[in-house]
C-alpha cells in the first residue's frame, strides 16, 4: 500500500475539517506549486521534510543497452531530493526499533 | 522557495482559506508524508513523483580523523524518484 493524493486529501478532511472538494484541490495545488517552482529552476526547501534541488547534468555519451549502439545524451536538468536530518532520523529510528 | 513562501503562494490562490488554515494544511500534509515514510510506506503522487526508502546495509566505516575503523549499522534512507511530468517540466 502506498500513500496517495487521495489519502492526503482524506487527512486534510479528517484532521483539519476542510471539505472534501477543498481538501482535494489543496493537495493538487500543493504539488503543483512545488512543481512550478522546480520548473522555474528554483530550489524548494521544506524544513523538517527536505530540499528539492535542480542539478545540471553535463552531456555524456550513452549507449542503447539493447542494441549496444552509441547514443549521445544531451545536457539536462534533473530534480534531486535531500531528506532533512529530522526526516532521516525519524525514518532510521523507526527502522531500528524493528518497525 | 521555502515553506513559508509556499504557504504565501497557496494563500494567494486559495482565497476561501485563511492563512492559518493554509499553514495547518501544509504542515499537516508534510507530517502525514513523514509519518508514511517513518513506517516504511511508499508515497505515490501522480505527475510529481514517488518517495520510498532505500536500504543501506551495515558496513565497516572509518573515522576520518583518527583512522579507526567503526562498524556502521544498517539503515534506511528516504529516496525520491521524480515522475515523468516533473522530469519533463524541469528539463525544458
Amino acid at each position: 500500500m502506498a500513500l496517495t493524493k487521495a489519502d492526503l486529501a482524506e487527512a486534510l478532511f479528517q484532521e483539519l475539517g476542510l471539505n472534501k472538494r477543498e481538501a482535494k484541490d489543496f493537495v493538487e495545488l500543493f504539488f503543483e506549486k512545488i512543481g512550478e517552482a522546480l520548473g522555474q529552476g528554483d530550489t524548494v526547501k521544506l524544513s523538517g521534510f527536505g530540499n528539492f534541488d535542480i542539478r545540471r547534468k553535463g552531456r555524456r555519451p550513452g549507449r542503447n543497452p539493447k542494441t549496444g549502439e552509441a547514443v549521445p545524451i544531451a545536457e539536462r536538468r534533473v530534480v534531486t531530493f535531500r531528506a532533512s536530518h529530522k526526516l532521516k532520523e525519524r525514518v532510521d529510528s523507526h527502522a531500528r526499533s524493528g518497525g | 522557495m521555502t515553506k513559508s513562501e509556499l504557504i504565501q503562494s497557496l494563500v494567494a490562490s486559495q482565497p476561501q482559506l485563511d492563512q492559518r488554515d493554509v499553514e495547518l494544511a501544509v504542515k499537516g500534509l508534510l507530517e502525514r508524508m513523514c509519518r508514511a515514510l517513518q513506517v516504511g510506506e511508499r508515497i505515490e503522487v501522480r505527475g510529481f513523483g514517488s518517495f520510498c526508502l532505500h536500504h543501506r546495509p551495515a558496513r565497516l566505516g572509518r573515522n576520518p580523523k583518527t583512522g579507526a575503523s567503526v562498524q556502521v549499522p544498517e539503515r534506511h534512507v528516504p529516496h525520491f524518484k521524480p515522475g515523468k511530468e516533473l522530469r519533463e517540466r524541469v528539463d525544458q
